[in-house]
């Protein structure tokens, strides 16, 4: 993003030259990543870029293109969150991140492909079928956010946006060798934003360096009055330089470091985590006795929000509808059932189940007691440290044609992701190294809430010292 | 009859739609009479993505209304999802409060039976409205229109304390009239602002077990909702008595053919899987924001009723009429403020005004006679410029040319004739023009006065002041 | 076993969702074996841990009564289905 601005500075290119030369490559390339590709708007707004960039020579986002997941509602643009009930809908309206990009003037190139409803860690659920890694084709680039995290790291996008419920932009991130940011739980606006689990939901950046992640979270971030769960965090930007790692204090959890984890992951992040103390940070050990619980909960809480929030998808209103039914309840069902893949219908089955009466107290109410537990693991912990280090994920990208078909071992491996969604604390995945196929792997970053300064500048420290998040497919 | 051996146990729900400018959810208007789907936003259709924002003034009128019925006035607020399917639930579940409503723990003291009865309110919480689902009769389909879904409602849920159909009336008669003087919802059953289900068994006296209870629905006006109860108390007795037993259910009211019926559709059982509205944060509300709105509140009706027995010596039915709603309070009481017979002007307004404003149906506001109006009318009578009976016809004209009283009785002519002189001319020729009355009035036949007095009106055109005439018409016959 | 079949059927008509032969038994054992994990909770102590509903401390959040323009209407039936004069319309529920 940043290259894109400086070589519009320094009129290495327009905007237009740059929008059609990687509309050309979107439309070659075949890794799968785009849902709709908005060619003719884009090229409009090129054009107006070309010309309002003699006067905005500061602005880091006029003109660059941004491809954005496609749960995230664009005004006159399909969005279809990966799902056939919403295959043909078509929002009157831009989700609040969508406006506050636009008026940077920032390009929407396209949508992205996802799990349907998010609902997934390797983007194969999708109805326009699975994303491929651009570093393995026959691997899945992760999940939901695989489409997005494909585009950026095969460069047909200055960077992206995402959404992170469980882990969703972190560890397609990890696996596609780029940074991705969830921030701190309230600090960018959900409104537009396609609900799975309104309690852990966040959109945030996907790009290829910490510096591009925090222009493009500070373009989104604040206060929005039509987000109940908005913060206002008042002016706010974050600085764009690397952290002075030197007195900060970095915990490592030994619970991120225990079975399952892949050998080559665990020698890559531990080299991460030198890297920071050698780069002037103190490394100490904390306990986060509940982490354990993690998976059970989120998969409780996340499942229960999820089966309200995607009640709203009936046929009546927009979407599907299936035709010809005898009556409302036959309508109803033929259009959910066929509408929706069986991810999603699992996860409705089992949030239905948790909230059903009788099991509220031994599921629902339990689950969100042991998450008040987490969230206060989390707080003594950064009593000890400034930041919290570990893997993203226990693996790398795991092939196409492997997909484990249990899905409990696939929400296991969602360990490390899933506490920053249950306590709502801003974490970051940066790409530490690869392992002995060249897959990309990913160190994650953690700190309290509304400390992105101290994640961002950390991430940046370390790439500038590394240089990992260069290295391109 | 039966009906003495047992007794009724009723509790109300009560849905009110709030008089606020706009929805609970967001920033549509809660205008109705509109046409469809032309009052909406994504966040009242349920658009992907959309999300609530709560509307301040719904929480105002909901600490109005705890305070007023003595509520406890909730602290932390919660709102809670209610999930079930409906095509004219936008969401696939409505808003609403479960633990944590807004009120618990008041009262309405009503007056059963020449004493006050307590009715407690269980709660008191916020929630939004659906829209419009409205069936084909003809075809297999039905019409949606969601403008007023997301308007906001107070449900006010009372503890079974109703003990009979006349207690039940005058609680919906009370509440209506809170909630009109609070200004927080005009109380219309038929236009469906106010609407009211009810729950109602029978138990023999003294028996310690409640009986069966039934969920009653679809009664649009005061007058269904008793004449429901009455059918439905009638309907258990009946079954009981017969040996049966009743069945916990929901029936439907049918006003055309006076009975209650069981709701056909098979409707489950319901499991609306509560859980926290994660997408509202909690609404703390504290003794700062209390005091803010308890201070602005208006008098409340028993607090008008005595005040005007007191200021004004006004018997109580008097003070109940004349408080009935506020707008006819503030009507005597600007009356009242020109004319100093407070009693008078009640007398007016309780048969002439009243009647009039019915038949206009325009409504208080829209009412043709002005307080200013009615008080110069009755100035006009005490001074004498027109008789009492005269004043109905001035008040017609009044109400149908919206002319003032003084101008209406200039224009015609009416101006009682109280001169002496100008009496006893016309008294004179009329005794001219009927000696034989005259004689028979002399031989005794004091009845005859009565004609010879309509005579006069008559040449008068009723404008001679009966009084003066009486005396005049006596002395001269004498 | 957690969930019998009557269970699994139960749920899927709550929820709206008609499942395919097959998709029973595969989600009854999916949901089973899913429940199953979730036992780990019962090792928590949770007596007197206040349940989260919210990983924020905001309180409060209101807008105040002023009227903000609908949609106009084409935009608000743009996606709809099937329409007939201005209502959406649906299949009725049939007794």
């Amino acid at each position: 993003m940043f290259d894109t601005a400086r070589r519009y500075r320094y009129e290495e290119i327009t905007p237009s030259k740059e929008i059609h030369g990687l509309i050309e490559r979107i439309r070659k390339d075949s890794h799968n990543a785009f849902i709709t590709v908005n060619a003719d708007e884009a090229f409009e707004d090129a054009l107006k870029a070309d010309r309002e960039l003699d006067d905005e020579k500061e602005n880091a986002l006029l003109g660059v293109a941004l491809a954005i997941k496609d749960n995230i509602c664009t005004k006159e643009l399909k969005t279809t969150c990966a799902s056939r009930i919403l295959s043909n809908f078509v929002p009157s309206y831009d989700a609040t991140v969508i406006e506050r990009l636009r008026k940077n003037g920032a390009i929407i190139i396209g949508k992205t492909n996802l799990d349907e409803f998010a609902m997934g860690s390797a983007t194969t659920s999708s109805f326009v079928g699975p994303s491929k890694n651009p570093w393995d084709t026959a691997r899945t680039p992760g999940g939901s956010s695989g489409g997005s995290a494909a585009a950026v790291a095969a460069g047909l996008c200055a960077g992206a946006l995402g959404s992170d419920t469980g882990g969703s932009i972190r560890q397609p991130a990890s696996f596609c060798g780029i940074t991705g940011l969830k921030p701190t739980y309230g600090t960018v606006s959900r409104y537009g934003l396609v609900a799975f689990a309104s309690s852990m939901d966040q959109i945030g950046p996907m790009t290829r360096s910490a510096r591009d992640a925090a222009v493009l979270y500070d373009a989104i971030k604040g206060y929005d009055p039509r987000d109940s769960t908005s913060i206002d965090m008042g002016y706010n930007p974050i600085s764009l330089d690397p952290l002075d790692m030197r007195g900060l204090r970095v915990g490592v959890p030994d619970v991120f470091f225990a079975d399952g984890l892949a050998a080559d992951v665990h020698k890559a992040v531990d080299s991460g985590i030198s890297t920071l103390n050698e780069l002037g940070a103190e490394i100490v050990p904390v306990d986060l006795p509940h982490i354990r619980y993690g998976v059970a909960v989120y998969y409780i809480i996340a499942t229960a929000e999820a089966s309200s929030n995607l009640a709203r998808y009936d046929g009546v209103r927009y979407g599907m509808r299936v035709a010809e039914t005898e009556d409302l309840m036959d309508m109803y069902m033929a259009t959910r059932s066929k509408g929706f893949n069986t991810e999603v219908k699992r996860r409705i089955m089992l949030g239905t189940y948790v909230l059903s009466a009788g099991y509220y107290d031994a599921y629902y109410k339990k689950a969100s007691q042991v998450r008040t537990l987490i969230m206060q693991d989390f707080n003594r912990a950064f009593e000890k440290c400034d930041i919290i280090a570990g893997p993203t994920t226990p693996v790398t990208a795991f092939g196409l044609d492997d997909m484990i078909d249990d899905p409990l071992s696939i929400y296991l491996l969602d360990i490390y992701t899933i506490p920053a969604n249950l306590t709502g604390l801003p974490a970051i995945s940066v790409p530490c190294g690869f392992d002995r196929d060249g897959l990309p792997v990913g160190m994650q970053l953690m700190a309290p809430a509304l400390r992105e300064d101290s994640l961002l500048g950390t991430a940046m420290a370390f790439q500038e010292y590394t240089g990992f998040h260069e290295a391109t497919p | 009859m039966s009906k003495e051996i047992y007794d009724v146990v009723i509790g109300l729900e009560v849905h009110a739609q709030l008089l606020t400018s706009t929805k609970i959810f967001c920033g549509c208007s809660t205008d109705t009479g509109l046409e469809p789907n032309t009052n909406t936003c994504p966040v009242c259709m349920g658009m992907p993505g959309v999300l609530p924002v709560l509307n301040k003034r719904v929480v105002d009128c909901g600490i109005k209304l705890g305070h007023a019925t003595n509520c406890r006035i909730t602290e932390d607020n919660i709102f809670a999802r209610k999930n079930y399917f409906y095509p004219d639930l936008p969401k696939g579940y409505q808003i609403t409060q479960f633990d944590e409503p807004i009120c618990t723990d008041g009262y309405i003291d009503i007056d059963g039976k020449g004493h006050a009865k307590r009715i407690r309110i269980n709660r008191i919480h916020m929630e939004e409205d659906a829209g419009k689902n409205i069936h084909d009769v003809d075809a297999p389909y039905s019409y949606v229109d969601y403008n007023r879904a997301g308007v906001p409602l107070l449900e006010i849920v009372t503890e079974p304390d109703i003990s009979s159909t006349d207690e039940a009336v005058a609680y919906l008669k009370d509440l209506r009239q809170l909630m009109q003087y609070l200004n927080i919802c005009d109380g219309n059953m038929e236009q469906g602002s106010l609407r009211c289900d009810a729950n109602v068994s029978v138990m023999k006296k003294g028996a310690e077990v409640y009986g069966t209870r039934t969920e009653l629905k679809n009664m649009n006006s005061f007058r269904n909702v008793q004449k429901a109860l009455e059918f439905e108390i009638e309907r258990h007795i009946g079954l009981i008595e017969s040996g049966g037993h009743v069945v916990q259910e929901t029936r439907l009211w049918n006003a055309s053919s006076n009975q209650t019926f069981a709701m056909r559709s098979k409707e489950e059982s319901h499991d609306y899987r509560y859980f926290p509205e994660p997408d509202l944060v909690p609404i703390v509300i504290d003794e700062s924001w209390i005091a803010e709105i308890v201070q602005k509140l208006p008098e409340l009706p028993r607090e008008k009723r005595q005040r005007f027995m007191q200021q004004y010596s006004l018997p109580s039915y008097d003070a109940d009429v004349l408080t009935q709603t506020t707008g006819l309070a503030d009507y005597f009481e600007q009356c009242a403020g020109l004319y100093d017979r407070p009693k008078e002007i009640s007398n007016w307004i309780m048969t002439e005004v009243l009647r009039a404003v019915k038949d206009e149906q325009t409504g208080l506001k829209d009412f043709k006679v002005t307080p200013g109006m009615l008080a110069g009318m009755l100035v006009l009578i005490r001074k004498g410029t027109i008789s009492g009976k005269m004043a109905k016809d001035i008040f017609e004209e009044m109400l149908s040319t919206g002319k003032g009283p003084e101008e209406i009785v200039k224009d015609k002519g009416l101006a009682q004739i109280s001169g002496e002189e100008e009496l006893k001319d016309v008294v004179a020729c009329v005794l001219e023009e009927h000696p034989a009355e005259v004689n028979k009035y002399r031989q005794g036949k004091t009845q005859v006065m009565g004609f010879l007095v309509g005579q006069v009106m008559k040449a008068t055109k009723g404008r001679a002041n009966p009084k003066l005439l009486n005396e005049i018409v006596k002395e001269m016959l004498s | 076993m957690k969930i019998s079949k009557e269970q699994v059927l139960h749920i899927a008509r709550l929820a709206r969702l008609r499942l395919e032969d097959g998709e029973q038994e595969r989600f009854q054992e999916d949901l089973n074996s899913i429940l199953d994990y979730m036992d780990l909770l019962n090792e928590v102590h949770t007596d007197n841990v206040r349940v989260a509903v919210h990983t924020l401390d905001i309180n409060n959040a209101m807008r105040n009564d002023g009227v903000v323009a609908s949609q106009d209407r084409v935009l608000a039936l743009k996606n709809a289905p099937e329409t007939k004069n201005g209502n959406i319309v649906v299949p009725k529920i049939l007794d």
